[in-house]
């Protein structure tokens, strides 16, 4: 068998577990799913190819690729500022929906409103940059021998040590800071956390801004591989609280492992049974370690 | 209504609190009470006359609906249950009163981030130093110890930032009753540094032996108030609100 899947695996599974971190986070926190989280992985793609734009027109012209990668120092300069410009709108859509829905409603309100603000934000995507397909580059990569029949481009090995960073990062937030700490709290006992001296409401705001920004680092991920389309974040939808749940909701690092396990099952679905069972595989997944684990690979919660 | 408390400027003075989760239906119906410097008080009374939604909305945790909660002279009544502790008032939910998923460590470091950076670890030092055991078990998740163990842990939390009063909602449930003993004598001891305590509980035995005074609450409302001893020794109020026949003995609490 051929080990290729484990590249491709191993990139889906990076793309998914950055967006199942903010998913797993949301719900422990917030408690509730939020079917709109897909947008931050489109919205996070479109602010970056909008604010590289806007930089390579500053600029006159656009500015040449770092060594053997396929994008220039625009794009990372974009990325940055896109990651914060998507954990604002998490923010804001949090400030103008949510945060009325919490304080009145049950979470089924707030799934459903999370559903409508998905369809939103897709269809305000189509009308701003149309539903064709875009890219951050056209130039085409060569992809490099690893040996033992593995390929990968530069772009495809920089994004996953890119990823491994950014999660090691979050990791270490949640479980060395005292930033960390107040997330945990508020994710086991809200009260108990505001009786400790916690500012529930600013954990929140952490909350939607840690994982508007992980969503968006997704979307690039996806940009910089696939392509840029307003669907790109909802099609992701499904695999994303796959993972979540597969990991076990609350846990960072379930959400992680949990992407990698179904990007991985994905790369090998397409390579051995045939890529019409890609989606499908994530699901049959699901539920065998639902059945055997039902609170997730790493959850505490029954 | 106002204790007498001539020598003394009351630490903690609430005055005709109303309160209740739904604006409607109030649970707790114009309850006061004043607590002076060092003192321990008791709040009883039959079970749903508002017990714990009186001392969870002083906390902040169930909305106020009018009346009055100052902290040494100060109006903390409007501010939300996170600033409270800021304020020097602690408090020590009756169920889930520590992070189980958390090591005792953690919960303890979690409680003194109001404090500044250069006091956090001499204040955790103090308090392995007055609970040995939670120095022995500080790398366990929380959710593993003993009843006791964690009841521990949910004080010393709620120490750990040096409030001036510490409230807590009845300390003893589902504790064996040698645990319910140490939890007093503890509380004594946590008194003994300078921190006065208010508690609700239904434990009326252990809890008025080492109060100072107590109130009796009904349908949300003042009922009694007095010394410890006075209200043990009165036979109506025993049989009206202190669990029956059992307390009618003459016995003096120490």
């Amino acid at each position: 068998m051929n080990l290729q899947f484990l590249v491709d695996g191993l990139l889906t599974g990076s793309i998914i577990g950055l967006g199942a971190i903010g998913v797993t986070l949301t719900y422990s926190i917030l408690r509730f799913s939020n079917f709109a989280h897909g947008e931050f992985i489109s919205w996070g793609a479109y602010a970056t190819l909008f604010t590289s734009g806007i930089l390579g027109w500053a600029l006159g012209g656009a500015v040449p690729a770092i060594g053997p990668f396929s994008f220039g120092w625009t794009l990372l300069v974009a990325a940055v500022f896109a990651m914060a410009l998507t954990g604002l709108l998490a923010l804001g859509l949090d400030y103008v929906l949510f945060r009325h829905l919490r304080r009145r409603a049950n979470a089924i309100t707030a799934v459903m409103a999370s559903f409508g603000a998905s369809m939103a934000l897709r269809s305000l995507l189509e009308f701003f940059f149309t539903s064709s397909p875009t890219y951050f580059s056209k130039k085409l990569q060569i992809a490099k021998q690893l040996g033992l029949g593995i390929r990968a481009t530069p772009d495809q090995m920089v994004l996953i040590g890119l990823t491994a960073a950014l999660v090691l990062s979050i990791h270490l937030l949640l479980t060395r800071t005292q930033t960390g700490r107040s997330m945990r709290a508020v994710s086991e006992n809200p009260d108990l956390a505001r009786v400790a001296g916690i500012d529930v409401a600013r954990i929140v705001n952490i909350t939607w801004m840690i994982g508007g920004a992980l969503a968006c680092a997704a979307g690039i991920m996806v940009g910089l591989l696939v392509q840029i389309r307003p669907y790109m974040g909802f099609d992701l939808l499904l695999p994303l609280f796959a993972a979540a749940i597969l990991g076990g909701i609350g846990s960072v690092p379930g959400a992680l492992i949990g992407g990698l396990i179904v990007g991985i099952a994905e790369a090998v679905a397409v390579q051995t049974v045939g890529a019409e069972w890609r989606a499908a595989i994530a699901f049959l997944l699901l539920i065998v370690v639902l059945i055997v684990r039902p609170s997730g690979l790493f959850g505490v919660r029954s | 209504m106002s204790a007498p408390q001539a020598e003394n400027q009351p630490i903690l003075a609430v005055t005709d609190l109303v309160s209740g989760y739904d604006p409607g239906v109030p649970i707790v119906r114009g309850a006061s009470m004043t607590v002076a410097p060092g003192e321990i008080v008791v709040i009883l009374g039959p079970n749903g006359a508002g017990k714990s939604t009186f001392i969870k909305s002083i906390a902040g945790l169930v909305p106020k609906q009018s009346g009055s909660v100052r902290l040494e002279g100060r109006e903390i009544a409007a501010l939300p249950a996170h600033r409270l502790v800021h304020e020097g008032l602690a408090f020590v939910p009756q169920t889930e009163n520590v992070f189980g998923q958390m090591s005792v460590e953690d919960n303890l470091r979690l409680a003194a981030g109001i404090l500044p950076k250069a006091e956090r670890a001499p204040q955790l030092d103090k308090m392995y130093g007055m609970f040995a055991d939670l120095a022995r078990q500080r790398h366990l998740s929380a959710g593993r110890l003993s009843g006791g163990q964690r009841q521990m842990v949910a004080v010393a939390r709620a120490l750990m930032v040096s409030p001036r009063v510490v409230m807590l909602d009845e300390p003893s449930a589902g504790l064996s009753p040698k645990l319910v003993e140490q939890v007093f004598v503890n509380l004594a001891g946590i008194r003994k540094a300078g921190v006065t305590i208010v508690l609700v509980e239904q434990n009326a035995r252990a809890a008025l032996a080492i109060a100072d005074r107590a109130y009796i609450l009904a349908e949300g409302r003042n009922a009694h108030e007095g010394g410890a001893a006075d209200l043990w020794n009165d036979p109506a109020i025993a049989a009206l609100y202190l669990g029956g026949g059992k307390l009618r003995s003459k016995e003096v609490p120490a």
